[in-house]
């Protein structure tokens, strides 16, 4: 079987290593005002969308005004999350030291605490991108997302999980960080996880306050339907913020990878593993914006620290740089994307029929694929 | 309002009132503190004289005390200390800051070229334990070179305001004439107060000023006979701290000198240079800078800092750093700023560096 490290020769891997450096040192430099510019007006957008989106629901009765409403108050959570949120918390914008842009302070519009959040994604899911048994983000511990993870008659269950997952997204990022099915199976210790139990139930509390409480009853009479908008925006959200982010990690050619294959790595192998384990969505730079420029995944991993709205930019030289190195650089539009993904999610609740190892999908210089 | 104001905070989580306030005019929020520009005064070429606005927080100053000035250039923050000038009783609650150009300086240069009424520049709390004691001294003698003149200059005009009815003397050195600023204002200040006294030198020209050369001995026993039984207040160069420091230590006074010390930007080290002491001051560890990075530095040291990842991308480990040159392992970029956030798995210290945690 052809492992991470058989890909490129150690020469091109560290070639390859540095041409990514060069390409994030580039960036690096050239960051300034108008990464700024962009960044606020985005903010000022997402707080004009939903101060709008707010104000049309106590109009609500008008059935046009609800429909606004719930059009401006999504869209301002899906800003919120995804460019806004997301990127900051990345620390996409630490280099500004603006304290209301600092990655360690910024709290977004979900229900996960970004505290917790910042742990298992910048940090867990970051570092070892699909690596089985250490991103936990294959399969969200709930999901079966590959085939390498072991079949059992509980994920003849899988579109279903997949569904309620896509539904209740942003309840689902905010139990993620419990890592519940690591307790259910004794791995972890309920007790382990005090704090982060607390920072939730805080944090909930108060987007559980704010949405389907107050704003509710500040409507008075049309307390209903404030409340069914509300919870309609937070739906709208998850489920696109699920449908971005699993077309990021999981269409069929994603690779995944074992610890075995990934223990010392090097810079260079790193940056190859994030190429292997992402795919982008391709599509208008309006989508680029609400998918946070997550439909730059590939890009989004080889630098998470830089401002998203660079992705774009440099996604033809990453391309370029794949191509010369013959990786692949998966990427379709949403669409198939998508379809990529659930077929993946049917298929794999199912157990494994008997497949031929598969072959090395890149050949290098002038080695050969491995005999099978 | 105090309900108001936490029920609007409740609608408006995670983001917070000001998030939404600043929006529609910076000077709104409530609790962070702004200033806005009333005014822009050139006294001499190389100062700058700002009359600032300050947003509701404020909470006023004690002469002597600093504020830390943050301004945004080429879109990141910049932070520097400036002593206001003003009484700590200004009748209109304004803020005087005088700022003066340095060679290469980032914040002062931005000022100089860009200051002008409207400008919102961030503020915080008034800072530094440099002032006059409660209750006043009976006499006082403020002594300053350079921009050192601000923090005494504050003192004095707030002396004069309280109708001080001792001696009170201000000594202040500049190389030459034409930089001396506040001249006019200063004789207005004295004319109606004989037991004020205020006096000019120049170090580098034998005219111009009332006084000449470098301090010694003879400037003081001119401006102040009675500096024997007097506070002394001391803000300035290195050259002149030195001096009168010395001259207070012979005369058995160190007691009666207060000094504020003038922190000249700390000079960023060369490539690989590896020297100074790295300072965790919440556990209180310190131990030599062995030029690995501060994250491994402190482990080796037996500290537990948060981290994640190891490498730059996680944004785990982000410590404030207190003060000091570090460099930037990835972008090879060396910064001295104080109050700075950074990585300590990608920031190695070249030189003294304090870390608050
Ligand atoms: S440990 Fe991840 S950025 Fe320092």
């Amino acid at each position: 079987m052809t492992g991470l490290q058989d890909r490129l020769t150690p020469e091109q891997v560290e070639e390859f290593g540095r041409e990514l450096d060069e390409l994030r040192q580039r960036i690096v430099a050239d960051l300034g005002q108008e990464d700024v510019d962009y960044i606020q007006k985005l903010i000022k957008t997402q707080r004009g969308l939903e101060v709008a989106g707010r104000g049309l629901l106590f109009a609500g009765f008008f059935p046009p005004a609800w429909f606004a409403g719930v059009g401006a108050l999504s869209l301002a959570k899906i800003l919120d999350n995804m460019e806004i949120g997301h990127n900051v918390m990345h620390g996409q914008y630490d280099w500004t030291r603006d304290p209301a842009l600092s990655s360690q302070n910024f709290e977004w519009d979900t229900v996960a605490p970004s505290d917790n959040w910042r742990h298992s994604h910048n940090y867990i899911h970051h570092t070892y991108t699909n690596i089985l048994d250490k991103d936990r983000d294959i399969g969200y511990g709930i999901l079966r997302m590959d085939p390498d993870q072991k079949w059992h008659p509980y994920y003849l269950g899988n579109p279903v999980y997949a569904t309620l997952l896509a539904l209740f997204f942003q309840w689902g990022v905010m139990l993620h960080d419990l890592e519940v099915d690591r307790v259910v199976k004794g791995e972890r210790k309920w007790s382990e996880f005090k704090e982060v139990r607390a920072k939730i139930v805080r944090k909930a509390a108060r987007q559980f306050g704010k949405d389907y409480v107050l704003f509710p009853l500040l409507t008075g009479p049309m307390a209903p339907l404030t409340l069914l908008g509300n919870a309609s925006a937070n739906l709208v959200r998850n489920l696109w913020a699920f449908s971005i982010i699993f077309c990021g990690h999981f269409p069929a050619d994603v690779e995944s990878f074992t610890e075995a294959e990934t223990e010392e790595e090097n810079r260079g192998q790193w940056y190859l593993r994030q190429i292997l384990g992402s795919a982008n969505i391709s599509g208008g730079k309006l989508f680029h914006i609400l998918s946070g420029n997550l439909s730059h995944q590939i890009e989004h991993h080889l630098f998470p620290d830089l401002p998203a709205r660079r992705y774009p930019q440099i996604a033809p030289e990453v391309r370029a740089i794949c191509r010369k190195y013959g990786l692949p650089y998966h990427t379709g539009p949403l669409h198939k994307q998508l379809f990529s993904v659930a077929r993946k999610i049917v298929k794999l609740a199912l157990p494994d029929r008997r497949q031929p190892e598969p072959e090395p999908r890149t050949v290098v210089g002038d080695r050969q694929p491995a005999a099978a | 309002m105090g309900k108001l104001a936490s029920v609007a905070e409740a609608l408006l989580t995670p983001h917070g009132v000001d998030r939404y306030l600043e929006l529609v005019d910076p000077m709104l929020v409530r609790r962070e503190i702004r200033g806005r520009v009333t005014a822009v005064r050139r006294q001499t070429p190389s100062t700058l004289t700002l009359t600032i606005r300050p947003s509701r927080a404020w909470r006023g100053f004690q002469a002597g005390q600093y504020v830390r000035v943050t301004v945004t250039i080429d879109g990141v923050r910049r932070t520097r200390c400036y002593s206001p000038a003003c009484s700590q009783y200004r009748a209109d609650g304004q803020l005087e800051l005088t700022v003066k150009a340095i060679e290469d300086g980032l914040v002062s240069g931005y000022l100089h070229r860009h200051a002008e009424p409207g400008m919102v520049l961030g503020l915080s709390e008034p800072d530094g334990t440099f002032g006059l004691p409660d209750p006043r001294p009976d006499h006082v003698l403020l002594i300053s070179g350079g921009s050192g003149l601000t923090p005494v200059l504050s003192m004095l005009r707030t002396l004069a305001d309280e109708n001080h009815p001792g001696e009170v003397a201000l000594l202040h050195y500049e190389n030459e004439p034409a930089d001396l600023p506040y001249r006019a204002e200063l004789a207005e200040l004295v004319a109606g107060r004989p037991n004020f006294r205020v006096r000019f030198a120049c170090t580098m020209t034998e005219r111009g000023g009332d006084l000449h050369g470098f301090f010694s001995r003879s400037h003081l026993e001119q401006v102040a006979p009675w500096f024997g039984e007097a506070e002394t207040f001391l803000c300035g160069p290195v050259p002149l701290m030195d001096a009168v420091r010395k001259e207070y230590a012979d005369e058995g006074l160190s007691e009666r000198l207060h000094t504020e010390e003038f922190t000249p930007p700390a000079l960023a080290a060369a490539d690989g240079d590896v020297t100074g002491q790295v300072r965790f001051t919440r556990s209180g560890k310190e131990f030599a800078n062995s030029g690995k990075p501060l994250l491994e530095q402190a482990e080796d040291a037996g500290l537990r800092p948060e981290h994640g990842c190891r490498m730059g991308i996680c944004f785990s480990c982000t410590q404030l750093k207190a003060s000091g040159p570090v460099r930037n392992l990835r972008t090879g970029e060396v910064s001295a700023e104080d109050n700075e956030e950074i990585q300590l798995c990608i920031s190695a210290p070249c030189g003294d560096v304090e870390i608050n945690a």
